[in-house]
C-alpha cells in the first residue's frame, strides 16, 4: 500500500497546503543532522516564514539551526503572546501559524492560545520543548505532560519518540491543521530526540490512516437543500466562519444575489459577505442586530453554512427559530446536529457545498422575490437601526471613536478585537467589507488576544494598516507585546477604548445585580493607573490621547501618519455606555432588547 | 436508555486509549465496560466499549470519536447479530460440605476450576452479561470471596469481517 504523500493530500487550495506542497516536491537529498536541525529543515520546506517564540532549557538546542535559518523567529515577552501571535498571523494570511516554547511553564503557558485557537478553529502549530526521554514521568525540572493538557483542546498532538520521525511528524502536524475542519496542532519533542543524530530527508510520507475530511458534498443533499431552498417563504443565509476559512466569499455572493435571500453573518464570519450589501441585515446573536435575530427567529428555512449553533447565536435553544427546517453545511460532520437538528446535513467544504448550491438553485425554478419577507425585515431595519445614545455627562462616547476608526482607517485595514463592549462595539461600527480584516476571540472570548494577534496579522500582512481595537482590561493581560512589536519593526495601531472598568462585567452588574460594581472599576480612570501613554513610551511606542470628540478625527489620523512605531491610542470614554442590542444571557431570542427596557415591537400578523 | 456496544478499531500508538476515554468522559458518557486489544493486525488496536446512551447523543459521541485522527473506524454492534462475551474469575468460599454443589454449579454453567484451596475454590468462566450475572447470583450464597470481570468483548456474526474495508487501507 502507497502512503500519500503531502502532494497527494493538498486537496485544498489552502495557502498552506500549497505552500507545503510546493516546497515538499523540491526532493532533497538525506543530510545528516541533529533532531533539531532536522526540525528546522522541516519547518523550512513547509514553507515556514515566521515563528513566534521564547526559548527554555528543553527546547534550547532547536535555537541553534534556528539562528542561522531563513525562517524568522520573533522573540515575544509571554508565550500566551507567541500563541496569539500565530492564530492572528494565521486569520489574517490563512497560512499556519507557528509558535515555539520551552517545556513545563513554557508550555502551559501556550494553553490559552491553544484553547483559543481550538474554539475558532485556527490553524496553528505549537511546538514545545519537552524534558528527556528518560526523565519522562519523574517529575523532571520543568516538566508538564503537555500532550496530555493539550488532549481536549487540540486537533491532534504528538510527542515525538525518535529524531528520525520529526519530518513526517512535522509534515502530518501542518496538514492537520490546515485541512478538513482547521485547528491547533501540538508538537512535543524532548531534549534528547532533538540532540540525536539523524538523517533529515524530505518528503516524508504522511501515515495518517484515520483521517479523511470530507470535502464534496453529497449530490441528493444538496438536490434537497435546493428544493427546500425553492419552497421557502422566509429562508436566512446563515454563515458562520467556516466561509471564510473555505475561501467561499465570492461564491456566497453569488449565491445571495441568485436567489435574493438576506444574510445574516455571525461574528466569526463578519467580512464574509459586505456589511454594505443590501441583502446584509448584520450579526445575530446576544449584541446582534434587531433585523438579523428577528430574521433567523422569524425564519422558515435556515441555510446554515459553516456556523455551529452556538449558544451566543440561538439564546435559549428550545425557542431558536421555531419555525424553521434546517439545512446544515459545514466541514465537521460532529456540528451537525449537535445543538439543532438538520432536517437537510450537508457534510463538505463551504467552497464546494455553495458552488453546487448555486449550480443546484440556478437550474430549479424561476426567482422567488421573497416580497412579504423583505418587507417585514426592511420595516425593522428601519425602526431598529444599530445606534448609540450620545452621553449626557460629557464624556465620550467609545461607539463614536470606534465609529470613526472604521471611516478613517477604512475597509481595507485589519481590525482586531480584545474582548468585552469594544469587541462588540468593533463587530457592530465598524463596516466589514471584506473577508480576513476582521480578527477576533470568538468562541474562546479570550482578554488578551488583541495586541499580540495584532502583531501576528502585522507580520503576515507588513503592507496593511493593522488596527486593535482593545479594551483598558485586555489591554493589560498582554500589552509587554509591544515591547516586541517596538523591537522587531512590526507598526500596529493599539486604540485602548478606556472605560476605567471591565465594561462588559459592569454592564452586566448594571442590569442583573442592581449596579452592584463588585470588582469592576479598574482605576485607569480615577487613579491613571497605569497611564497607558507613559506604558506606551516604556515599551517603545509612541502614546497618545484622547478625552473629546472635537479631538478624536485629529488623533486617529496622526496615528494613521505614524508608520515607524507602534501607536498606542488612549481614548478616555464614559464608563455607562453599553452594548445594545441584547439578548440577555439564557433567555430566548425572542426577548431581545433594543435599548435598556426597549423591546422592538414585531408585527406577530405579518407572518 | 439503551446499552450500545462500539467496536472501535484504532491505530496502536500511545496515547489512544487516553484519547478515546477521556473524549466520553468530557463529553459527559459514563463507561460501563472497556476492553482493548490488538486485532489480527499488529498496528490497529480494537476497542469494545459499552455505553448506556440515548441514540442521539450517541450519535454524536460517535461522530467527535470519529474526528480523533488515530481512529480508523467504529462499528456498532447489534447484539442480536453479534457474539459478546466477558470473563470472569471468582474464588468462592466452599468447604468439604459444600464443595460438590459449587461443582454441580460449576458443571451447570459450564465454567472451569482453575485453583483449588482447602476452603475455596477459584473459577474462570465466559459468557454473555447474562449468564455470568445467573452465575454470580448461583454462587452468592457460598460466599464470594474476591472476583475480578475483564470488559465485553464482542464480534459480528457470519463471514463479514470489520477488519477490512477501505477504512483501513493503510494498515
Ligand atoms: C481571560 C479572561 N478573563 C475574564 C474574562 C471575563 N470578561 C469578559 S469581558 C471582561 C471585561 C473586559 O474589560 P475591558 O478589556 O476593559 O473591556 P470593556 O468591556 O470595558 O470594553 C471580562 C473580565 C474573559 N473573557 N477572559
Ligand atoms: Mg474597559
Amino acid at each position: 500500500m502507497t502512503r500519500p504523500t503531502p502532494e497527494t493530500l493538498a486537496h485544498r487550495a489552502n495557502p498552506a497546503t500549497v505552500a507545503a506542497a510546493a516546497s515538499a516536491s523540491a526532493v532533497a537529498s538525506p543530510v545528516p543532522t541533529s533532531g533539531a536541525g532536522s526540525l528546522v529543515r522541516s519547518l523550512e520546506a513547509l514553507g515556514v516564514e515566521v515563528a513566534f517564540g521564547i526559548p527554555g532549557g528543553a527546547i534550547l538546542p532547536a535555537y541553534d539551526p534556528l539562528y542561522d535559518s531563513k525562517v524568522r523567529h520573533i522573540l515575544v515577552r509571554h508565550e500566551q503572546g507567541a500563541g496569539h501571535a500565530a492564530t492572528g498571523y494565521a486569520q489574517a494570511t490563512g497560512k499556519v501559524g507557528v509558535c515555539i516554547a520551552t517545556s513545563g511553564p513554557g508550555a502551559t503557558n501556550l494553553v490559552t492560545p491553544i484553547a483559543d485557537a481550538y474554539m475558532d478553529s485556527v490553524p496553528i502549530v505549537a511546538i514545545t520543548g519537552q524534558v528527556a526521554r528518560p526523565a519522562i514521568g519523574t517529575d523532571a525540572f520543568q516538566e508538564a505532560d503537555i500532550q496530555g493538557i493539550t488532549l481536549p483542546i487540540t486537533k491532534h498532538n504528538f510527542l515525538v519518540q525518535t529524531a528520525e520521525e520529526i519530518p513526517r511528524i512535522l509534515s502530518e502536524a501542518f496538514h492537520l491543521a490546515s485541512t478538513g475542519r482547521p485547528g491547533p496542532v501540538l508538537v512535543d519533542i524532548p531534549k534528547d530526540v532533538l540532540q540525536a543524530q539523524t538523517t533529515f530527508t524530505w518528503p516524508p510520507a504522511l501515515d495518517l490512516p484515520g483521517y479523511r475530511p470530507t470535502l464534496h458534498p453529497h449530490g441528493k443533499q444538496i438536490r434537497e437543500a435546493a428544493r427546500l431552498i425553492a419552497a421557502a417563504k422566509r429562508p436566512v443565509l446563515y454563515v458562520g466562519g467556516g466561509v471564510l476559512k473555505a475561501g467561499a466569499t465570492d461564491g456566497l455572493r453569488k449565491l445571495a444575489e441568485l436567489t435574493g435571500i438576506p444574510v445574516v453573518t455571525t461574528l466569526m464570519a463578519l467580512g464574509a459577505f459586505p456589511d454594505s450589501h443590501p441583502q446584509h441585515l448584520g450579526m445575530p446573536g446576544m449584541h446582534g442586530s434587531v433585523p438579523a435575530v428577528y430574521a433567523l427567529q422569524k425564519s422558515d428555512l435556515l441555510i446554515t453554512l459553516g456556523a455551529r449553533f452556538d449558544d451566543r447565536v440561538t439564546g435559549k435553544l428550545d425557542s431558536f427559530a421555531p419555525d424553521a427546517k434546517v439545512v446544515h453545511a459545514d466541514i465537521d460532520p460532529a456540528e451537525i446536529g449537535k445543538n439543532r437538528h438538520a432536517d437537510v446535513p450537508i457534510v463538505g467544504d463551504a467552497r464546494h457545498v455553495i458552488d453546487e448550491l448555486i449550480a443546484a438553485v440556478g437550474a430549479g425554478n424561476e426567482k422567488n422575490s421573497y416580497e412579504a419577507w423583505w418587507a417585514t425585515l426592511n420595516d425593522l431595519r428601519e425602526r431598529y437601526p444599530l445606534g448609540y445614545e450620545e452621553p449626557t455627562d460629557g464624556t465620550l462616547a467609545p461607539q463614536y471613536v470606534i465609529e470613526r476608526i472604521g471611516e478613517l482607517v477604512g475597509p481595507d485595514a485589519i481590525y482586531v478585537a480584545g474582548v468585552g463592549q469594544h469587541q462588540m462595539w468593533a463587530s457592530q461600527f465598524i463596516k466589514y467589507e471584506k473577508p480576513a480584516t476582521w480578527l477576533n476571540s470568538g468562541g474562546a472570548g479570550t482578554m488578551g488576544y488583541a495586541v499580540p494577534a495584532a502583531m501576528g496579522a502585522k507580520v503576515g500582512k507588513p503592507d496593511t494598516p493593522v488596527w486593535a481595537i482593545d479594551g483598558d482590561g485586555c489591554f493589560q493581560m498582554t500589552n509587554q507585546e509591544l515591547a516586541t512589536c517596538a523591537l522587531e519593526g512590526i507598526p500596529v495601531k493599539i486604540a485602548v477604548i478606556n472605560n476605567g472598568n471591565l465594561g462588559m462585567v459592569r454592564q452586566w452588574q448594571t442590569l442583573f445585580y442592581d449596579g452592584r460594581y463588585s470588582n469592576t472599576e479598574l482605576g485607569t480612570h480615577k487613579h491613571r493607573i497605569p497611564d497607558f501613554v507613559k506604558l506606551a513610551e516604556a515599551l517603545g511606542c509612541i502614546g497618545l490621547r484622547c478625552e473629546s470628540k472635537d479631538d478624536v478625527d485629529k488623533i486617529i489620523k496622526q496615528a494613521m501618519e505614524i508608520n515607524d512605531a507602534p501607536v498606542v491610542i488612549d481614548f478616555t470614554v464614559g464608563k455607562d455606555a453599553m452594548v445594545w442590542p441584547m439578548v440577555p444571557a439564557g433567555t430566548s431570542n425572542d426577548e431581545i432588547l433594543f435599548a435598556r427596557d426597549v423591546r422592538p415591537a414585531f408585527e406577530e400578523d405579518d407572518l | 436508555m439503551n446499552r450500545h456496544t462500539l467496536s472501535v478499531l484504532v491505530e496502536n500508538k500511545p496515547s489512544v486509549l487516553a484519547r478515546v476515554s477521556g473524549l466520553f468522559s468530557r463529553r459527559g458518557f459514563n463507561i460501563d465496560s472497556l476492553a482493548v486489544g490488538e486485532t489480527e493486525n499488529p498496528d490497529v488496536s480494537r476497542i469494545t466499549i459499552v455505553v448506556n446512551a440515548d441514540s442521539s447523543p450517541l450519535e454524536q459521541v460517535t461522530k467527535q470519536l470519529n474526528k480523533l485522527v488515530n481512529v480508523l473506524k467504529i462499528v456498532e454492534l447489534d447484539p442480536q447479530q453479534s457474539v459478546q462475551r466477558e470473563l470472569l474469575l471468582v474464588k468462592v468460599r466452599a468447604d468439604r460440605a459444600q464443595r460438590s454443589q459449587v461443582l454441580e454449579t460449576v458443571e451447570l454453567f459450564r465454567a472451569r476450576v482453575i485453583d483449588v484451596a482447602p476452603d475455596t475454590l477459584t473459577i474462570e468462566a465466559t459468557g454473555n452479561p447474562d449468564k455470568l450475572d445467573a452465575l454470580l447470583r448461583d454462587l452468592e450464597p457460598y460466599g464470594i470471596k474476591e472476583m475480578v470481570q475483564s470488559g465485553l468483548v464482542a464480534i459480528g456474526r457470519g463471514s463479514r469481517s470489520i477488519t477490512t474495508g477501505p477504512a483501513l487501507r493503510a494498515a
